[in-house]
């Protein structure tokens, strides 16, 4: 089933009425969630990213705008007749119940028509069980857990009702970083395999890229992109979307456009067409440049860093936004460590400005 | 480990309090225990150079008073009446209290301000709620009554002698648990809601999200997660009530009961009182020593019934 945001806006007031300081947490967003998609709504903390999600899920009512699940407007429908299943940032499985009690406390709030016996709720507590392969461990607390088992035994309930839409906040931010990796399969897989509309909120950008069919680039409550994880990464429309995303992070340069030339300093680094003289933010993925001795870019050379299949360039340039510019190589390039200086050649789709006055992103053609 | 030489030190900083605690406490429990069993002992016939034959001479006797039978059965019936109302009570105005956002602070101190009251000066304003004031004139009948009469007047009823002079058992013991329960309150609505309010909201979001109805929510989710405080609010409850005296003085006075049947009220505490004022420290004590073992008893089964049920 399809979600679809239409101008969806929370505002919280401010605590004491004096004050004008009001939180604008999600402002005017607009999307509509394909039908058994996962979405990755992403951006650094405190963007709106858990408000959107609980506006879904109708724990918090939107200031304005509306929700509509398929073609019903939900926006004033209560929680628990959204068909929804939530898992919580730090899961909230009730410590004093089972895992079993935990999976079957959903299905036994059922009434009427959808009342289960309580063979059906143990079976079907079991097939949630199985699908997140917890199954053995059906008579712990949740205090005899690990972070990664609570994780599941918690998605697990979310979907024990067979919910229309999914809603996850940030699951997998207590995990360590190997159950992390392990875990985010997992989710991808159980998506994959019910076919539930799923949103899953993160600030880790390798997360969202990594398991999302579409993610939603957010900032200070306001989308920035919204797209397939590669074509924004690729193609992002901000200089903010562009240092997001992306490890290690693009390297960032103050430059100028001239006479149709994007110089960093006075070195003139690439050619280009359609973009009028003016003071620009250069963007260069580290993967877009490589060291060669005819390159047009030169930086003050630190120290090569390899790492098994790819080595890492370091250099300094003084117009380098951060301390440092990286360029990941294949470790089979040699590079002069002896040198004082490297000169890189530039890959022009690696390569993005950004106006210096509004941060958003210029296109051009190469010449 | 501290140095052995520094060990005199360690024993000069503890030895106010174990001081104390041997003058105020060790040996009291002593001398409680020697005297429960020196038959028949009493201070003054000591002083007079009597001497008294070891054995449970005391025990027998206390049992044997049906004043005895009487002040246990009183404590009992307080214990059992009080705990179980005060807590449900507690329990569900702390849950009020905790979902109501405007004015939550000043409830929370009109509720708590019966802890802060003195007990006794509690229970003459109850005694005046509940009497009757002043007589008809050329006749033994009360005139005014009460405001609960007042009340039960005004909607019809029969006024009711709750306290004075002719009332019935049944009348003073309503009196007291209404009382006791109304005394005992603020202290539990106040652990009660510092728990309801240590509980994570996610519970409860998630809860919603399942769409819990309201009930379901209190019995599955709030009340186990209440349960360390609940424990000890009833362990404590049933320790405090055995203990139950001051607050039978704050409405009948010193007699324990009503003007025509004194000590008809007394409990185990105002028994041990009794037999003080009289120079019997042995049955005294005796009497002190059945009271502790009731109320180990009573809270060795609690601890046993509550174990099965919190969770920590
Ligand atoms: N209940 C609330 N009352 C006031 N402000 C809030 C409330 N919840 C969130 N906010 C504010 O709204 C903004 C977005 O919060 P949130 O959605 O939790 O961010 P994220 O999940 O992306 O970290 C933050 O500035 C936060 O301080
Ligand atoms: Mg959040």
């Amino acid at each position: 089933m399809k979600v679809v945001l239409e101008n969806l806006t929370k505002i919280f007031p401010s605590r004491d009425k004096k004050s004008q300081n009001q939180v604008v947490a999600v402002s005017d967003f607009s999307f509509e969630i394909p039908d058994g998609q996962l979405v990755g709504l992403l951006g650094p903390s405190g963007c709106g990213k858990s408000t959107t999600l609980y506006m879904i899920s109708g724990l918090q009512k939107p200031t304005s705008g509306k929700i509509y699940f398929g073609d019903d407007d939900v926006t004033e429908l209560s929680t628990e007749n959204r068909g929804i299943g939530l898992v919580f940032q730090n899961y909230a499985l009730y410590p004093h119940m089972t895992v079993q009690q935990n999976i079957m406390f959903p299905l036994q709030n059922l009434t009427g028509k959808d009342k289960l016996s309580k063979q059906q709720m143990l079976d079907r507590a079991h097939e949630a069980a199985k699908l997140v392969q917890i199954d053995e461990l059906m008579d712990r607390k949740p205090s005899e857990l690990s972070g990664g088992q609570q994780q599941r035994v918690a998605i697990a309930r979310a979907l024990v009702k067979m919910p229309r839409v999914l809603l996850l906040d940030e699951p997998l931010s207590n995990l360590d970083a190997r159950l992390r990796l392990q875990t985010r399969e997992e989710i991808r897989r159980i998506q994959k395999e019910t076919g539930i509309t799923t949103v899953f909120v993160t600030h880790d950008q390798e997360e969202a890229m990594s398991i999302s069919d579409i993610i939603v680039v957010m900032k200070l409550g306001v989308v920035q992109q919204i797209g397939k994880p590669q074509s924004v990464y690729d193609d992002p429309a901000n200089l903010f979307v562009a240092k997001f995303l992306g490890t290690p992070p693009i390297n960032v340069l103050e430059g100028k456009v001239l006479d149709g030339k994007v110089y960093i300093g006075d070195q003139a680094v690439m050619s280009v067409s359609g973009v009028e003289d003016m003071d620009v933010y250069i963007g260069i993925r580290p993967e877009g440049i490589e060291p060669a001795p005819d390159g047009v870019f030169e930086c003050k050379l630190n120290n090569v860093e390899v790492m098994g299949r790819d080595a890492s360039v370091v250099s300094t340039h003084t117009a380098a936004l951060s301390p440092v510019i990286r360029a990941i190589i294949s470790s089979d390039i040699h590079v002069d460590t002896a040198s004082e200086t490297v000169k890189y050649n530039i890959k022009p789709h690696k390569f993005f400005l950004f106006s210096k006055e509004t941060e958003e992103r210029i296109y051009f053609e190469v010449k | 480990m501290v140095d052995s030489k520094k060990h005199w030190k360690a024993w000069l900083y503890l030895s106010p309090a174990i001081i104390l605690l041997l003058v105020f406490t060790v040996w009291p429990i002593f001398n409680t225990l020697r005297m429960a069993f020196l038959n028949d002992y009493g201070n003054m016939a000591a002083i007079g150079g009597q001497t008294f034959g070891f054995g449970i001479q005391n025990f027998i006797k206390v049992i044997e008073y049906k004043e005895f039978l009487q002040c246990l059965q009183n404590t009992a019936l307080l214990c059992v009446a009080t705990v179980p109302i005060s807590t449900v009570l507690a329990l569900l105005i702390a849950v009020a209290l905790n979902s109501i956002k405007p004015l939550q602070k000043t409830l929370q101190t009109i509720f708590f301000l019966p802890y802060v009251t003195n007990s006794i000066a509690i229970g003459m304003v109850f005694a005046a709620m509940f009497n009757i004031v002043g007589l008809k004139q050329g006749s033994h009948m009360a005139d005014t009554w009460g405001i609960i009469n007042n009340v039960i007047q005004f909607f019809g009823g029969e006024p009711i002698n709750w306290i004075n002079a002719g009332s019935s058992y049944v009348a003073n013991m309503a009196v007291m648990i209404i009382y006791i329960v109304w005394n005992a309150l603020p202290f539990k609505i106040l652990i009660l809601l510092g728990g309801l309010q240590s509980i994570n909201k996610q519970y409860y979001d998630a809860a919603k999200v399942d769409g819990t109805p309201k009930r379901r929510v209190l019995t599955r989710i709030t009340i186990p997660l209440l349960s360390p405080m609940l424990a000890y609010v009833i362990i404590t409850g049933f320790i405090g009530g055995f203990k139950e005296y001051s607050s039978i003085i704050g409405i009948f006075g010193e007699k324990m009961g009503p003007a025509d049947d004194a000590g008809r009220l007394n409990t185990m505490v105002g028994f041990v009182y009794d037999a003080l004022e009289r120079d019997r420290q042995g049955r005294a004590s005796a009497a002190a020593l059945i009271l502790f073992a009731i109320i180990l008893i009573v809270t060795l089964i609690n601890n046993k019934v509550i174990k099965k049920r919190v969770h920590y």
